[in-house]
């Protein structure tokens, strides 16, 4: 099992559930976070006042996918994410130990 | 006030028939007295919407300027300030600006309101004509209110409370009440002078703009100032705040005419026209400038504009008030930039670069647009030079009235209880630690 986490432009995140859902990803968390990459902030003047704003507001997904699944989850984030331009995100993908459902206590690829 | 003879050289409010005529020429008076419904019922609504322009108006204007932690701390501020400023106003405000006395304030004569009854009448300024003196009262007392509750942009963010009240009974007492009985009291030095202040330029955004800027002094740089980011949390609520000020500011300014009459409409109109111009020009400017036209600023210029068109609103026309709010929205743009940046202080919601610039460039401006060729209300022996010259030392004695009374005002509040709140509960906000509050919940 792999655990995938997709920071993407915030617009772009029903695009995103939607290609994930279309390939059978059962559930996925979403999150508000604010970062920065290659994109760089922006500054806003308020009068006299010029503020640098480093960190853009970003969507961080989370998804749990088993391994058989995983080139086709990451190929729907990539496609339904993607702009072309700077500031499309990342996807990181990591090994995934242990998944167990609270309500019924099942779990690895059961659980998913 | 010889030089001009129309509506606006009236611009004063002569001594109360009671205080000093005697019974005979009350008695005399009394015979062609007249007391009109419409004008009671203006200057009633006009008080209103006074009140309206401070709260909610300038609370949001400011609160939304403010970052989140410290939203309820200004809006607790200028309810406090404008509530207390109002109460004085009756207990002694009242007769020390508006009673005769020296050039300089008013008599003790009516302390309490006292000798002030349902039937006393105020003069306007048609000769015979008169309004409710409680009417009048209550409407000075908005003016009373609102122009303490200006200052606090200045120091927002960082001054304890109870030192914002103790400085704002002092300054109301030792510089708003003179200001305003030279300006507008019987025997004003100000008003002998022939400075023509229609509604307030001086008395009320020169002298809130000068008592912020040495408050902003006083008080000392926000922590963080010019390091982290100080955005305004919401300018939303200021442009809700600025548009609430537009329109109250019609009872402020064609509310100054006391009478509902064409003097009236004359005041109204330029109200509309200025504060138009001076969005836009203030508008232009940043998108020239900045690269960038924002909200912030649009909301800003309205409000340059309103202060700009306060002393010439009675004395200029419609034109002269469009030059007016297009002069205040550059300058004053100006003066929460390069002028800002080179006085050095954290004049935090820009009060003296707003209400004090635009204070003066109005009350100077003004000098100019009452005259008869520019569409103004001078009479024919108006003589520009001369009227530009009295504008501008009424300006330099409130300048210097208003900062060395807030100097005292802030050092006997330093004294008393301090005028900053500690480190620790600047950075987790006034709502917090000094009212027990936040104004938003997640």
């Amino acid at each position: 099992m792999k655990f995938i986490t997709a920071i993407i432009k915030p617009f772009k995140l029903d695009e995103v559930r939607e290609a994930l859902s279309a390939i059978g990803v059962q559930g996925i968390t979403v999150t508000e976070v604010k970062g920065f990459g290659r994109q760089k902030g922006h500054t806003e003047l308020y009068r006299g006042a010029e503020y640098v704003v480093d960190f853009l507001p970003k969507v961080k997904v989370e998804a749990a996918v088993d391994d058989n699944v995983l080139d086709q989850a990451l190929e729907a984030i990539e496609k339904s994410a993607a702009t072309g331009k700077i500031g499309d995100g990342k996807i990181f993908v990591l090994d995934l130990e242990q998944v167990i459902r609270i309500r019924t206590g099942e779990t690895g690829t059961d659980a998913l | 006030m010889k030089t001009i003879h129309t509506l606006l050289s009236a611009s004063l409010l002569v001594g109360l028939p009671a205080v000093s005529g005697g019974a005979l020429a009350q008695e005399a008076a009394e015979a062609a007295v007249e007391v009109h419904k419409g004008d009671v019922a203006w200057i009633m609504t006009a008080t209103l919407l006074v009140l309206m322009m401070a709260l909610p108006g300038l609370a949001l204007f400011y609160g939304g300027l403010v970052r989140a932690k410290n939203m309820l701390s200004v809006l607790m501020q200028v309810m406090t300030v404008f509530s207390l400023n109002a109460l004085l106003f009756a207990v002694y405000g009242y007769s020390l600006a508006f009673t005769e006395g020296t050039p300089f304030i008013g008599s003790l004569d009516k302390v309490f309101l006292s000798g002030v009854t349902i039937d006393s009448l105020a003069d306007t300024f048609t000769d015979n004509v008169k309004l409710p003196e409680f009417a009048f009262i209550a409407f000075q007392a908005t003016f009373a209110g609102i122009t303490g509750a200006l200052v606090v942009g200045a120091f927002a963010e960082r001054m304890k409370f109870s030192a914002v009240l103790i400085f704002s009974v002092i300054w109301f007492t030792f510089c708003y009440l003179p200001i305003c009985h030279m300006v507008w009291g019987p025997g004003g030095y100000l008003l002998e002078d022939g400075a023509l202040d229609f509604a307030g330029g001086t008395v009320v955004h020169i002298n809130a703009g000068i008592a912020g800027l040495v408050g902003a002094y006083m008080v000392g740089k926000r922590i963080g100032f010019g390091r982290e980011s100080m955005a305004p949390h919401s300018l939303t609520l200021t442009m809700v705040g600025a548009s609430l000020l537009w329109v109250g500011w019609f009872g402020f300014n064609a509310g100054s005419n006391l009478e509902a009459t064409s003097g009236a409409a004359l005041a109204f109109i330029n109200t509309l026209f200025a504060t138009a111009a001076a969005v836009l020009a203030w508008s232009l400017a940043e998108a020239l400038l900045k690269g960038k036209p924002s909200m912030l600023g649009a909301a800003s210029g309205a409000v340059a504009g309103l202060v700009a068109i306060t002393p010439a609103c009675g004395s200029v026309g419609p034109m002269g008030a469009i030059v007016i709010g297009t002069l205040s929205g550059f300058i004053c743009l100006w003066g929460v930039n390069g002028l800002k940046h080179m006085l050095g202080a954290d004049d935090a919601l820009d009060v003296f670069g707003v209400h004090g610039v635009g204070g003066i460039v109005g009350a100077i401006l003004t000098g100019v647009f009452a005259a008869p060729a520019l569409g103004g209300t001078g009479g024919e022996d108006f003589a520009m030079g001369a009227q530009v010259w009295i504008q501008t030392w009424s300006v330099i004695v409130t300048i210097v009235w208003s900062a060395v009374v807030a100097f005292i005002a802030y050092k006997i509040a330093d004294i008393l209880v301090g005028l900053r709140v500690p480190e620790e509960e600047e950075r987790e906000g006034l709502d917090i630690t000094a009212h027990g509050e936040s104004a938003y919940r997640s």
